[in-house]
């Protein structure tokens, strides 16, 4: 019969557990787990466990290669090494605006990005252009060989020196 | 001896010919309507529009022609992925080899970028012709919103196309680009870590490119661009500014 509307065959108990709304209810909401499931999974397969990327930690040699009153551009490593009247110190060569590499202008004596135009000096101050913030200087040690150590990923709260 | 249009109409109405294109030959509106219904390229536009919508001032063919840079866009790129490999250094060396060794490499690329500049730009443009002319207003402002989607996934495609050269444009220009994306609040340096696959622009971040410019987001641009023309039909047809509500035009075009 077309008419004849088809009902879950019960038997004598009340029908609860097989409900269209219970149905309804039941698959909504396992659709629902799994799709947060597949968010979690799909974010976890998207971020890398293992990067293939170069160490932040780079050794820069022995601190006789900076001579007093000198600024060295290390461009592979994205550092510049000086050697100030208080001691060795490293600045970052990555602008704090949007990441360009900057460049260091012996000429003028400050360090200047290619980008947009930032501007800062050997302490890494900015003195023109859009960067929010000075290049930040980072941690830099001598380890018991004497190499100068560099750590990229430890910007500085305080301004230190090595002391040679 | 059968003149050449009875020999065409003898084909037509031939049994390959009619199990294909079931709607059959003829010379009614019926036949007609039935060519373009019955075919699933054609079915996603109007069976019939108004003559004015044809017109090069209602519309100066600014959609068609993205549409067209699209489609060569669609062509040259998977012949220009016959020879590039998305891997560091390599990217840089087969862009070279298409521009040098490659027999009509330079060609292709060529038209794969001029496309990609003049989409974008027929893209806005067409979208100024569109505000300017009111055809955003009910009951088109659904498509309004659909255009808006397919002009961001525009802009996506050119950038994520811009860092497969892999030269110092393509690296400095993700660079910046991935920076800004950092931007957002709270979740910025994630949002980058996750597009580039790491915390520089890598031979990671060249792959992911490579996937969303040739596999994730032409899909999506197809699939929005298919809604996009279907629309233009369920909204009553081209904004044609004959009558003087775009509610009135698509009452008048409700029998198609």
């Amino acid at each position: 019969m077309p008419d004849e509307v088809m009902k879950p065959d019960c038997g004598d108990t009340p029908c609860e557990g097989c409900s269209r709304r219970a149905f309804t209810r039941i698959g909504v909401g396992s659709m629902a787990l799994a799709g947060a499931g597949s968010a979690v999974f799909g974010y976890e397969f998207l971020s890398p466990n293992a990067l293939y990327e170069p160490s932040p930690i780079v050794n820069a040699g022995k601190p006789d290669r900076y001579p007093q009153g000198s600024l060295t551009p290390d461009p592979q490593n994205g550092i510049y090494i000086v050697h100030g009247p208080q001691g060795i110190y490293t600045l970052t060569a990555v602008c704090t605006h949007l990441g360009c590499l900057t460049a260091w202008k012996p000429e003028l004596g400050i360090i200047a990005c290619p980008c947009h135009g930032s501007k800062f000096n050997q302490d890494g101050v900015k003195i023109d252009g859009p960067a929010p913030r000075p290049l930040p200087w980072l941690k830099t040690s001598l380890d018991d060989d004497g190499n100068l150590i560099v750590d990229r990923s430890a910007p500085l709260e305080r301004k230190e020196f090595v002391r040679v | 001896m059968a003149t050449l249009t009875e020999q065409i109409a003898g084909l037509r109405n031939s049994r390959v010919w009619r199990s294909v294109f079931r709607g059959g030959s003829g010379e009614s509106n019926l036949h007609r309507s039935l060519a373009v219904q019955q075919n699933v390229f054609l079915h996603l536009a109007s069976v019939k529009i108004r003559r004015r919508a044809l017109d090069f001032s209602v519309t100066w063919y600014l959609g068609t022609l993205s549409l067209g840079c699209f489609l060569i866009l669609v062509v040259t790129g998977i012949l220009l992925m016959l020879y590039y490999h998305p891997s560091v250094p390599q990217a840089y060396a087969d862009m070279k080899d298409l521009q040098f060794v490659v027999s009509a490499g330079v060609f292709l690329r060529n038209l794969h970028r001029w496309s990609a500049h003049a989409m974008v730009l027929l893209v806005f443009a067409h979208m100024f012709k569109v505000f300017y002319r009111g055809a955003y207003r009910p009951p088109r402002e659904f498509n309004w919103v659909v255009g808006t989607i397919l002009l961001m996934l525009t802009l996506f495609l050119s950038y994520t196309g811009y860092l497969l050269p892999w030269d110092q444009l393509a690296f400095w220009a993700i660079t910046v680009g991935s920076n800004i994306l950092s931007a957002v609040p709270v979740m910025g340096a994630k949002i980058r870590f996750l597009i580039l696959g790491g915390n520089t622009v890598n031979a990671n971040a060249l792959l992911r490119f490579y996937v969303l410019h040739c596999v994730i987001l032409p899909l999506v641009a197809v699939l929005f661009l298919a809604i996009h023309f279907w629309r233009i039909r369920k909204d009553g047809g081209l904004h044609t500014g004959d009558t003087a509500t775009g509610v009135n035009q698509a009452e008048g075009n409700a029998g198609e």
